[in-house]
Order: C-alpha cells, then sequence, then structure tokens
C-alpha cells in the first residue's frame, strides 16, 4: 500500500513520521501461514470446545487472537472440524463487530464512542492519536501495524473516555496516556507486556445499598435455598426429575424458594421488568428434555456500568443467584453471556467458578445434595448491541449470528437448542440470591408497592461523582443529582438512548416502575454548555439511564446494527 | 355445525384453524396481505415486516403472529400502506432494481407490490451498491443486485434441499447473500438446477440460464393482475417435490 492511500484528513505527517520505527519488521500475518500451520492451533480450540457447533462464536474469537483476524483457510478449517457449512461460518464471522475477516494490523484500537466519552474529549484524542501514529479511522496503517476506529459505549462512562486495545479496556484517557499508548504501539511491544497500570478500571461504588453491600459468603444463598427444603427433602434424591415431576410433594426447596422470590415481587433489571418469579415458574413448568439459565451480561445499552462492577466484586452473589435459578427451575447447565468489551474479565470470572467447583458450590452434588447438579459456561460475545435482546442472545449462544427470533414462542418454553430456557439480567440474579438469604417478604419491604428492592444506578456524564448509586425504588431524581454532585442541571436522560430524557421541571419524578417510564426516545436541548449531563442505569426500564448534555446538539449515533424494524426485537431481558 | 374459529380482517370475519398465523388464515381465504419473505410452502419468517398489520391495536408481523378468535386485524389501512410503501421504496433504493431490462419483470413480487402500492419513486437516494452477479455455474446465474434478503433461498437450501448452499453474511447495511464456498463463487458449491432453492427468489437473484424471456413481458403472472388479486395463489401448502 502506498502514500496515495492517505487522505488529506491526516495532516502533519512529516514530525510523526520521524519518530516511527524502521519499517521491514516482520508483522505477524497470518496469511504468511500455511493452512498446515493453521491446523494444530484450530484443531487445539475446536477440541477445547468440544467439536461444539454452538460453540462456533467461542471458536472463531479465539483463532481470532491468536491470529489476529480471520483468514478464509482459517474459516474453512473451522468449518470442516466443527462440521458446519462455510457459509454458516463465514456468516458468523462477518456478523459481530469485533471479528475481522480482514487483516486489521498488529494492534486494534477501538475508542468508546459513547455521548459521555466525547464530551470528555474522545474525539480529539482519536484524532491526536492518529496524527501521531499517520492513520486514517477505520483504515489499517500502512505498514500493517495499527488500527484505529470507534465503538460502541465500552461501559467505562464514569471513567471515559476509554478504549479497547485488542480486547483489552483503557479508561482514564488523556494526552498523556496517548502519548505513553502511541509510543508502545511505535516500539511494538505486545500488548500483555504494557504497563499494567493503563488497564486499571476503577469500581466507583458511589452509595451502596443491601445489594452492593450484602456481606454474604459465597455459597450463603445455595445453602440457605437448601435449608428452606430439607422437610421432608434431604431423604430423597434430588434430581431434575423429582423436583418437577416425580415427587411433587418432595420437591419442597425449589418450591419454597421459588415461592420466596415471587413473594418478593422481584422485576428484571434488564429493561422490561418482568416479574422474575412468574418467568421462573413458566420454565419450571414447561415440557422439556433440559432447562438451561442464562445471565445475561451483555450489557449494551450505552451509558450502563453496572454489570461490570457486579461481575468485578460480587461474581459469586452473581453466580449464587444463577445456581439459586437452577435449583428453582430445574436446571443443570447455565451460562454467562459476557459482552466482548469485558473480555478483561472472563479470566477473573473462570478463576471464580473453577474455586466455586473446587468448594463444591457448582458441578455434581452442590452443597452435598445428591443429584443437585449445575455447571456454569462462559461465552463471550463479539461486539453486538441487540445481543442483549434474549432471543439474539441465545441465538448467539448456539453460536448463530445474533439475529432476534420471532415470538412467540418465549425462551421461558423454547430457548437456547429449543427447550426451556430463562434468561436473567445480571443485576436480577444478584437480587434473587440476596432474596434467597433474607426472604421475600424482606425484599418487598424495601422500595415502593410496585416496584420492590433496590436499584444500581449508572450515574455518568456532568457531575462531580460518576458511578454505581444503588437506592431503594422511589428515589426522587433530584437526589441522585445532589448526590453525585450534579449542579445546575439542565437534562438528565434516563435509561441510555432508548429512553426518556427529562428537564428539571421533572426532577421531582421518582425511578421505579410505576413513574419514570420504561421506554421513550432520546433527546438533548440545544443550550449553552453550562449544566450537567449525567447518565444513569435508571430503575424504570433498567435500561441505562443516560443524562444527556444540554450542550449536546451533536447527532448521537447508536451503534444498535440496523436490523429491519422489528415488533419483536425490544430489548428485553428481566 | 362445525363452526370454525374467526377473526375480523378489516372488518370481515376469517375463518382460520389453530396454528395458522393471521396472513395464512387471510390468504387461505383469499384476502391478501401484502408480504415479501413469506413464501406458501415455508415457515413465515417476518423478516421483511411489509405484512406488519395492526392487531387488536398492536403492529405485529401477521405472517408470524397467531390467528386468534375474535382478534381485530386492520391491514388495509392509508397509515400501514404508507409504511409499507417507505419499506418497498427502501428496498428500491438499497439495491439495483432496474425492471426494464430484468428477466424477472413481470414475475417480480418486489415489482408486482411496488404497483400495487402505488410506488412511484424510490423517495429516497439510491445507494447504487456494487454488487458483481456470478455466473460461475454452468446452468444459474446469480444477480445479487436484486437481492432483498429474504432468505428463502436459504431457508430452501437448508430446509428442502439439505445442503445450505445460502447464507447471509455481513450487517446492517452490508448484510448479504454468499454462497457456501471459501472462493465465494456457485460454481464451486454443490448446488443444482434442480434444487428448490433455485425456484424459490421471489425476485431476480437466481436466474436459469438459457430460459430467458420464454414467456414474453405483458404476458407474465403479475402483468396479467395485480398481486392482490392473486392471494389464493399464496395459500399455505406443503413444499413441492422438485426432484425425483
Amino acid at each position: 500500500m502506498g502514500f496515495s492511500g492517505i487522505s488529506g484528513r491526516v495532516p502533519r505527517v512529516q514530525a510523526v513520521w520521524a519518530g516511527r520505527p524502521a519499517n521491514g519488521q516482520p508483522s505477524k500475518d497470518a496469511v504468511s501461514e500455511s493452512p498446515a500451520d493453521l491446523e494444530p492451533k484450530i484443531r487445539r480450540i475446536v477440541t477445547r470446545w468440544g467439536h461444539e457447533p454452538t460453540a462456533l462464536l467461542q471458536v472463531l474469537r479465539e483463532v481470532q487472537d491468536d491470529l489476529g483476524w480471520l483468514p478464509k483457510p482459517a474459516l474453512s478449517l473451522v468449518a470442516r472440524l466443527l462440521r458446519q457449512p462455510y457459509s454458516r461460518v463465514a456468516g458468523v464471522a462477518s456478523y459481530y463487530a469485533f471479528l475481522c475477516t480482514e487483516p486489521r494490523g498488529l494492534y486494534r484500537v477501538l475508542f468508546s464512542d459513547n455521548v459521555t466519552d466525547r464530551m470528555a474529549g474522545s474525539e480529539r484524542l482519536l484524532e491526536s492519536l492518529c496524527h501521531r501514529l499517520w492513520v486514517e479511522p477505520g483504515k489499517v496503517s500502512e505498514d500493517g501495524l495499527v488500527f484505529v476506529d470507534r465503538s460502541s459505549c465500552t461501559g467505562m462512562c464514569d471513567q471515559g473516555p476509554a478504549m479497547l486495545v485488542n480486547g483489552r479496556a483503557i479508561p482514564r484517557l488523556d494526552e498523556a496516556r496517548i502519548e505513553r499508548i502511541f509510543e508502545l504501539i511505535t516500539s511494538r511491544v505486545p500488548v500483555p507486556d504494557w504497563p499494567s497500570g493503563l488497564f486499571v478500571v476503577e469500581n466507583n461504588v458511589q452509595r451502596a445499598d443491601v445489594l452492593l453491600g450484602h456481606g454474604l459468603e459465597p455459597g450463603d444463598p445455595i445453602r440457605a435455598a437448601l435449608q428452606r427444603g430439607t422437610r421432608g427433602w434431604s431423604e430423597r434424591p434430588a434430581n431434575e426429575r423429582s423436583w418437577r415431576e416425580a415427587y411433587v410433594g418432595a420437591a419442597l426447596g425449589p418450591v419454597a424458594t421459588l415461592e420466596e422470590i415471587k413473594r418478593s415481587n422481584l422485576r428484571g433489571r434488564g429493561g422490561a421488568g418482568f416479574t422474575t418469579g412468574i418467568k421462573w415458574e413458566a420454565c419450571r413448568h414447561a415440557t422439556g428434555t433440559a432447562r438451561y439459565v442464562v445471565c445475561n451480561a451483555d450489557e449494551g445499552e450505552p451509558g450502563t456500568f453496572k454489570d461490570r462492577v457486579l461481575l468485578t466484586s460480587h461474581a459469586d452473589l452473581v453466580f449464587d443467584g444463577m445456581t439459586v435459578a437452577a435449583y428453582c427451575v430445574g436446571a443443570s447447565r447455565g451460562f454467562l453471556y459476557l459482552r466482548g468489551e469485558y473480555r478483561y474479565l472472563l479470566e477473573p470470572l473462570e478463576a471464580v467458578l473453577e474455586r466455586r467447583r473446587r468448594d463444591k458450590l457448582l458441578g455434581e452434588g452442590i452443597c452435598n445434595q445428591p443429584g443437585f447438579d449445575f455447571d456454569i459456561t462462559i461465552h463471550v460475545g463479539a461486539g453486538s448491541y441487540v445481543c442483549g435482546e434474549e432471543s439474539a442472545l441465545i441465538e448467539s449462544l448456539e453460536g448463530k449470528r445474533g439475529v432476534p427470533r420471532n415470538r412467540p414462542p418465549y425462551p421461558v418454553t423454547n430457548g437456547y437448542l429449543g427447550q426451556p430456557t430463562i434468561v436473567n439480567n445480571v443485576e436480577t440474579l444478584a437480587a434473587a440470591a440476596l432474596i434467597a438469604v433474607r426472604g421475600g417478604e424482606w425484599y418487598r419491604g424495601i422500595g415502593t408497592l410496585k416496584s420492590s428492592g433496590t436499584k444500581i444506578l449508572s450515574v455518568s456524564g456532568d457531575v462531580a461523582r460518576p458511578g454505581l448509586y444503588e437506592y431503594p425504588f422511589g428515589v426522587p431524581v433530584q437526589q441522585v443529582l445532589d448526590d453525585a454532585g450534579a449542579r445546575a442541571t439542565q437534562a438528565v436522560q434516563i435509561s441510555g438512548p432508548s429512553g426518556i430524557c427529562i428537564g428539571s421541571a421533572e426532577f421531582g419524578r421518582r425511578i421505579a416502575f410505576e413513574d419514570l417510564p420504561t421506554r421513550a426516545a432520546t433527546c438533548s436541548t440545544s443550550r449553552p454548555p453550562t449544566s450537567a449531563s449525567l447518565r444513569t442505569r435508571a430503575a424504570a426500564s433498567a435500561r441505562p439511564a443516560a443524562w444527556v448534555p444540554p450542550c449536546s446538539c451533536r447527532p448521537w449515533r447508536r451503534s444498535a446494527p440496523a436490523t429491519a424494524p422489528s415488533t419483536s426485537s425490544t430489548r428485553s431481558t428481566a | 355445525m362445525s363452526a370454525r374459529p374467526t377473526f375480523l380482517l378489516d372488518g370481515v370475519e376469517v375463518p382460520f384453524d389453530p396454528g395458522q398465523s393471521v396472513m395464512q388464515a387471510a390468504l387461505a381465504a383469499g384476502r391478501h396481505i401484502p408480504h415479501l419473505c413469506y413464501h406458501p410452502e415455508f415457515k413465515p419468517h417476518g423478516s421483511c415486516k411489509v405484512c406488519t398489520a395492526r392487531v387488536d391495536g398492536r403492529m405485529m408481523t401477521s405472517c408470524t403472529v397467531p390467528a386468534e378468535m375474535a382478534t381485530e386485524v386492520e391491514s388495509d389501512t392509508e397509515e400501514l400502506n404508507d409504511l409499507r410503501r417507505t419499506l418497498v421504496q427502501m428496498l428500491f433504493a438499497e439495491g439495483n432494481h432496474f425492471c426494464p431490462s430484468c428477466e424477472q419483470s413481470g414475475n417480480c413480487l418486489l415489482q408486482a407490490l411496488g404497483y400495487d402500492l402505488g410506488v412511484m419513486t424510490a423517495g429516497f437516494r439510491h445507494l447504487f451498491p456494487d454488487r458483481p452477479v456470478d455466473a460461475s455455474h454452468p446452468e444459474i446465474l446469480l444477480d445479487f443486485n436484486r437481492c432483498i434478503l429474504c432468505e428463502l433461498c436459504v431457508r430452501a437450501s437448508r430446509e428442502v434441499d439439505g445442503k445450505d448452499v445460502f447464507a447471509l453474511a455481513g450487517r446492517g447495511i452490508e448484510k448479504h447473500l454468499v454462497v457456501n464456498a471459501e472462493s465465494g463463487r456457485l460454481g464451486d458449491t454443490n448446488a443444482a438446477a434442480a434444487d428448490k432453492a433455485m425456484s424459490v427468489c421471489p425476485v431476480g437473484v437466481i436466474l436459469r440460464k438459457r430460459e430467458g424471456f420464454h414467456v414474453p413481458i405483458g404476458e407474465r403472472r403479475f402483468d396479467r393482475s395485480p398481486v392482490s388479486d392473486q392471494a389464493s395463489d399464496f395459500a399455505p401448502r406443503k413444499p413441492e417435490a422438485t426432484r425425483g
């Protein structure tokens, strides 16, 4: 590729050019590898995933981690080893934003492109890095070293601007960090060897309530659920069949815990606000050969980052919630669908799962209860907003393109592999674990009449203290603003771009299912930039609430895939 | 009397069998609801959204929503036809559709629907995408310029032929039809002219070679009568065997 490929959008070339390393250093390039070289690598990955066609996306992700991109011979090999048509493999590889079917260089830099990132100067920093590297956004540098582009919100709005480098998150970008990153790239330091300080992600928990301050030990919720059913229960085999079909009278543990969940009136925190107990019960009563519990950690709504913190610091509570859910509905297999942007959480989460297996909190005979078998597999997404919608998420779990399904039938009867499946938000499952210990009556006593419990709000934007704020439902918006240190606020975007924008006259409104509604359009005012703007994960829809800047009259491009207008693709993972 | 259950379509009763969708029941009763990705021999797909109707006030794709007793369905209204017209216009603008020179003119569902809905212009700026044709197969020509991504060929090849010759790749505006070969050429797949997949395209993507203009333009299916008068031809039926 010659200089002619560089357009006039990248000025001041000479100064940067001087600092560039000599060309000619061999780049790790899959094109140079023959299919014979590829085969052992790919075979190893496919074998680790058990040759399961449902693992197609996971296999492609790992092949790309190894090769840097997905050349056609690699796709052919994956297709052959998984016994899948090439067209299907190519269709999946080209669907997910983070999978590249053409070379993208040694360093793939993606700037989070959320309105809060822009307010914090992300565009300026992107321009600055591009100038230094002499690249154009969206194009690979002419020596094949680096690719810089924008990506949808990476869930770091409380510490933006942020970027992903080869899938790893770097928050709190400023000129100094950009300079450092430029040096690391041009000296070709492999990303794993970059200073770990760059990758530190803060939790920023500003207000904890019953959930974030739960104080439970790993396994407490499971033991509480088992305890609830000891009467007439422990002597009998606790296999799935006995829970649901053969020994209905004996199945006290699951039923008793499910009753607590129903009594709590817990509603889904993912968007639609569906009553969790009813969902679980429907799955429990559905006919099928297997049941599945899916934790939706595809936290894609721009402005949300609560699931990131829950999975960073309270992973045990989330896994306890999944295990309690499995106990209630009779599932023996669960999935955590982790959004690609949170790939850096994979190893810590796998370590937590491994520890739980050792402690008999996962695997066969959980807590020494014969027949209580349940294990969790983590699937990592690869950049697709729509996969947060539960039927698209299930498609993705099955290793397909993340396209929403027609409903009915719903996942509770026809979900993963056509079997009864519950898909719950991370926060919902954590709350369910809490309810398993403290009881439904206790939980119902928190919050308002129709919205029980607490809600974790992701607050970001023009506030002094961005971060997570957990409140009982019914908290007025003004109190959140005061606590977050917002001053002279003009407008607040609640529930992200799909949510609702309110002005100062409405700051007395409350965060609850019965007040701030679940869905509304994005809105921004165009007054002078004097006021606060923040985004919160609002209770109302459990969509991330974004507090859009009044100063933002820029079009705010949502990077949702342009699927056909669909009546069935509302984002609802309660 | 074993009266079948009915629902109301634009104020007129339509009987249905349990399990039928609103559109299947309507077409079986000779009532047309505009559609593109629906095919009488295949399970409804719900992707083109042209059949969107108001079912008890809610916008639903009528091909997938199950018919229910006493529901009120509005389909032939100005509001819905306006939206359908826009969808069809977007399809015209998104691909390269030159009806006067197209071998499928008169047999094309998109063209027929355009006439039926009174589409006079594309209404949007044409994207003029670059989509090379594939003439690699001895008997079949693929002209991707006309693809509306209904996935009928994908479904037919998978479900009837058991071949997976076609698939969709890409996403959003980049979404496109691909064939099952690393080379991307139909000639390198196991596709055969007798496959079901080769006879389901509602537009002019999949064409048989050396068969052009056997029926002169002017005497073709939708030249004879508008698509809305041919509802019964779209009534659901079992897939026809295409191979011996």
